[in-house]
């Protein structure tokens, strides 16, 4: 049974006031917020476990050893990932995209190209260019259409036997849409081209099976699915990934070495150069728990009702403009106020407690595109309530007041 | 003719007056809308401050050995703040602007109202207004 009220006392932040008003937190594409239970992780292992991983032979390296590797399994397990050894621990989303961009010069030559989406943002369209940069590639993007969807039709045409990668986001962080990533893959593939899917919005909020994508990488972000910042995931095929070389050298990726020559570790240590978020792993081991209890259907069906609420009651403001509002999206809603600058918004709801965020979301592709300097996104979390949404809309309508 | 400090302190009080952030907030909307607009033809990408969320313009000119800004933003909030600044400032000796101390930004209670990013913004508007006083006193010189 989800029971919201139940949810909201199990993390703590929720009870805070800002500007002396309760905190509505509306951020949560950007981060979300940690359960007491992840929290607790992370203070227990610090308080219990403590030590290095993988290397000693003490007991306490053994203890904190299983709990990092467990939350390697319960990761595999949470992504459908076939075996635990291609859960790749990184730094975040970001790194993610990194490791795999930087090595992918094995996998894309002169003259090939390398298609993007018009709704990435910046950290998975800057590492593309620096790999086009380096091997001589050139960048296609995938249009978006007026509705936020992309241009499908185009798509098709920008896939030849020059493609060698595609990469796109799951859900984008400015507008919220869903992209048809599965037939995404099954186009890009019948070229013989890899896919790269960024899972930052979508990890937290939807099921997310990478073996029925058939995503050849996958990468996600631990904060934005109730994990502590710090750690993310990337998911690869086996033999891409043994293809693949490492991102970074150092400690644990290695095999053998002498001052001749290195011979790299297997997976997943070959990219994860010395000593990991250890805590940060364990916790999001806890995350996932966490999620799981609550079950990822449960959270994607009421976040999906809030999306809808939110949606309706936006409406009644005159003159919002909703941006990318079609039925496959998350719930994130991304809008504009007629006239208005969204730094004006932001910064009088934000004096009414509500927290969105205001500005191009690090995508200022995708706000070109739409001719404005940025939009307001509410970006709504299984902790979140219709009542929190009221008081959003009553905040938005005493700012426009106040502007107009 | 008041000094920067005289116009910097007859503006806390005119903020003195007010009992909350909404009607100080609303006070600085309608300063916004006394600000010595830019031309037109000047909202070059030189004359955009780097570092805020709206759009920022401003520029200055050298009269009698006195500095004058005009400026103008796309957001209204970010008009106010510029407003206030070049109330106090415009008109001024550039040494006096290069001097002036910017304290009176904390007792209106903007500073702590802005979040960091914003704060950013008031922080390069401050050095850029600073900047072109600069400049005009090395012509003076």
């Amino acid at each position: 049974m989800f029971d919201v009220q139940k949810i909201r006392q199990q993390f703590p932040i929720l009870q805070r006031e800002v500007n002396g008003k309760p905190l509505i937190y509306f951020d949560n594409a950007a981060t979300s917020q940690k359960p007491q239970a992840v929290i607790d992780a992370i203070v227990k292992y610090y308080s219990h476990y403590n030590a290095n991983i993988h290397r000693g032979v003490h007991a306490l390296s053994q203890e904190a050893t299983d709990l990092f590797e467990q939350a390697r399994e319960k990761t595999r397990a949470f992504f459908n990932i076939p075996q635990a050894k291609q859960v790749i621990f990184t730094s975040g989303n970001t790194h993610s995209i990194n490791a795999v961009a930087s090595g992918a010069h094995v996998f894309v030559s002169k003259g090939d190209e390398v298609i993007v989406s018009a709704v990435e943002h910046h950290s998975n369209i800057v590492p593309w260019q620096m790999l086009c940069e380096k091997v001589g590639a050139v960048l296609k993007v995938i249009p978006v259409l007026d509705d936020g969807t992309l241009d499908m039709k185009t798509y098709s045409n920008l896939l030849s036997n020059k493609t060698a990668f595609v990469v796109v986001n799951h859900i984008s962080n400015a507008l919220g849409v869903t992209n048809p990533v599965k037939e995404i893959i099954k186009q890009a593939h019948e070229f013989n081209a890899l896919v790269l899917v960024d899972g930052a919005q979508s990890c937290g909020h939807m099921t997310v099976d990478v073996q029925a994508l058939d995503a050849d990488f996958y990468t996600m972000a631990g904060h934005k699915m109730c994990g502590p910042t710090g750690i993310g995931v990337l998911y690869g095929k086996e033999n891409l990934l043994n293809q693949l070389p490492p991102y970074q050298g150092g400690g644990e990726m290695i095999d053998q070495v002498t001052f001749e020559h290195t011979t790299y570790a297997g997976l997943p240590h070959k990219f994860e150069a010395g000593t990991p978020n250890i805590a940060g792993g364990i916790a999001l081991g806890a995350a996932i728990d966490y999620l799981n209890e609550i079950g990822m259907d449960n959270i994607a069906t009421y976040e999906n009702e809030l999306l809808e609420y939110g949606t309706a009651q936006l409406k009644t403001i005159p003159g919002v403009t909703i941006l990318g509002e079609v039925t496959d999206k998350a719930a994130v809603i991304s809008f504009v106020v007629d006239k208005l600058h969204p730094y004006d918004i932001g910064t009088i709801v934000d004096k009414l407690g509500v927290a969105v965020r205001t500005g191009h979301h690090c995508a200022q592709p995708v706000m070109d595109r739409f001719q404005i300097p940025g939009t307001i996104r509410a970006s709504f979390a299984f902790y979140n309530t219709k009542e929190e949404i009221d008081i959003m809309v009553q905040a938005l309508q005493r700012a426009v007041n106040m502007l107009a | 003719m008041a000094t920067i400090q005289d116009i910097q302190e007859e503006i806390v009080d005119e903020f003195a007056m007010f009992d909350d952030w909404m009607q100080r907030y609303e006070y600085m909307i309608d300063l916004g809308k006394n600000l010595p607009l830019i031309d037109e033809t000047q909202k070059t990408e030189d004359k955009l401050i780097k570092g805020c969320q709206s759009k920022v313009w401003v520029d200055a000119q050298l009269d009698n050995e006195k500095v004058h800004f005009t400026a103008d933003s796309d957001a209204i909030i970010t008009k106010g703040i510029i407003a206030i600044l070049i109330r106090a400032w415009s008109g001024q000796k550039p040494q006096d602007i290069i001097a002036a101390n910017t304290d009176f930004i904390d007792q209106i209670g903007l500073k702590e109202h802005l979040s960091p990013t914003r704060a950013n913004g008031l922080v390069s508007m401050i050095k850029q207004l600073k900047m072109y006083a600069v400049a005009y006193q090395s012509q003076l010189n």
